[in-house]
């Protein structure tokens, strides 16, 4: 389905709200260097950075392969381990 | 613009939000069976439950001229409590035959343990027995992709079960592909935090067409906006979308998937809608 807007279009409306995210971003990881301790070595850091990754990337389907990152495996054998 | 609300709890809601769902356009809107906030005891608690669904909420709904629906089930969190499970299961069918009983939901899975799967695999015995429409809570966050595919697996592993009689809720981008391909219908659940925005639920519409897609606010005793619907049809409409697409997807969408249910007697507005083609 065609989108009803056009892409300069889009970006007139978008363009504060994604400076907005950025930012949000930013001074969410300004706080955590601000803050005493460290999170390097936690998964969760490491899933972050490849979730900028992402986000930096060319592909099309981004929004979907966040959700991926961030998702436990499916494993098709499941009924089996369960005995089910 | 009318439109009905798929998946509400408003058990956990005030009668003012009735009537305000009344006041932004809603008509009617189906509540599954869901988790309390604790886990219940007896299935005497399911039984008044039950009735609360389908006696109590009906009346109140009634007073602002919206029609209520349900779906009963134990939910995928007390699944976890087998024995428990299966004295609700087979307490269900007292139910079934009640004006404004849809069918079997919200059953699901939540972490995807073999105690949620076994349960959920007796709910869909009970829905082919009695020839009933289901209603399906799919995970949150990190589970919720393993949890999709696992809950498609068992679907598609019970040829008794009608595809386009199957709704699954809370498809994102990363679901709503496979549960679409497979022939179920899909719900996109409009939450503040979690689950999707409007904003993508719209997204979603763009790239996978109005056909067997939903949106619910799945508005409960959480972090959660029963006018969520609303927010989407401002959405739709902020991107230039015709009324008609807005409208099939919120309210000939679920009267299509709704009226397969011999209890949903649902009866239209009689005040004539004014459409608006942009």
């Amino acid at each position: 389905m065609p989108h009803p807007m056009t892409a300069p279009q889009i970006l007139d409306r978008e363009f504060l709200e994604i400076r907005a995210k950025l930012l949000e971003l930013a001074a969410s990881f300004d706080r955590l260097d601000r803050a005493q301790g460290t999170v390097s070595g936690d998964s969760r850091e490491s899933l972050i950075q490849e979730g900028l990754k992402i986000l930096q990337s060319d592909d099309p389907n981004r929004a979907e392969q966040l959700q991926l990152l961030f998702s436990r495996q499916y494993d098709e054998n499941w009924r089996q381990n369960f005995s089910l | 613009m009318y439109y009905f609300d798929p998946h509400i709890h408003m058990v956990s809601r005030t009668t003012d939000d009735y009537e305000t769902l009344s006041r932004m356009g809603c008509v009617g809107m189906s509540e599954p069976a869901f988790w309390a906030g604790f886990d219940r005891g007896s299935v005497e608690s399911f039984r008044d439950y039950f009735r609360q669904l389908t006696d109590f909420e009906k009346k109140r709904a009634g007073q602002f001229g919206l029609q209520h629906f349900t779906w009963l089930c134990i939910n995928a969190k007390e699944a976890e409590n087998v024995s428990l499970s299966r004295e609700v299961i087979k307490m269900i069918p007292e139910f079934l035959d009640i004006p404004g009983v849809l069918g079997i939901g919200e059953i699901g899975l939540n972490k995807n343990t073999k105690n949620e799967s076994t349960i959920f695999l007796e709910h869909l015995e009970l829905a082919a027995n009695y020839e009933q429409q289901i209603l399906i809570h799919t995970p949150h966050l990190e589970d919720k992709y393993q949890g999709t595919r696992m809950i498609l697996d068992m679907l598609c592993g019970d040829r008794r079960l009608d595809h386009h009689r199957v709704l699954v809720d809370h498809v994102e981008e990363h679901t709503i592909r496979p549960v679409l391909e497979k022939g179920f219908w899909a719900g996109m659940t409009l939450y503040p935090v979690s689950k999707c925005t409007p904003q993508r639920a719209a997204d979603m519409v763009e790239m996978y067409g109005p056909e067997r897609l939903m949106v619910n606010s799945a508005g409960d005793w959480g972090p959660s906006k029963p006018t969520a619907v609303p927010d989407f049809i401002v959405e739709m409409r902020r991107r230039g979308h015709s009324e008609s697409l807005i409208r099939k997807v919120v309210y000939e969408n679920p009267m299509e998937f709704f009226g397969q249910s011999q209890n949903f007697q649902f009866t239209p507005p009689d005040v004539p809608e004014t459409i608006t083609e942009t």
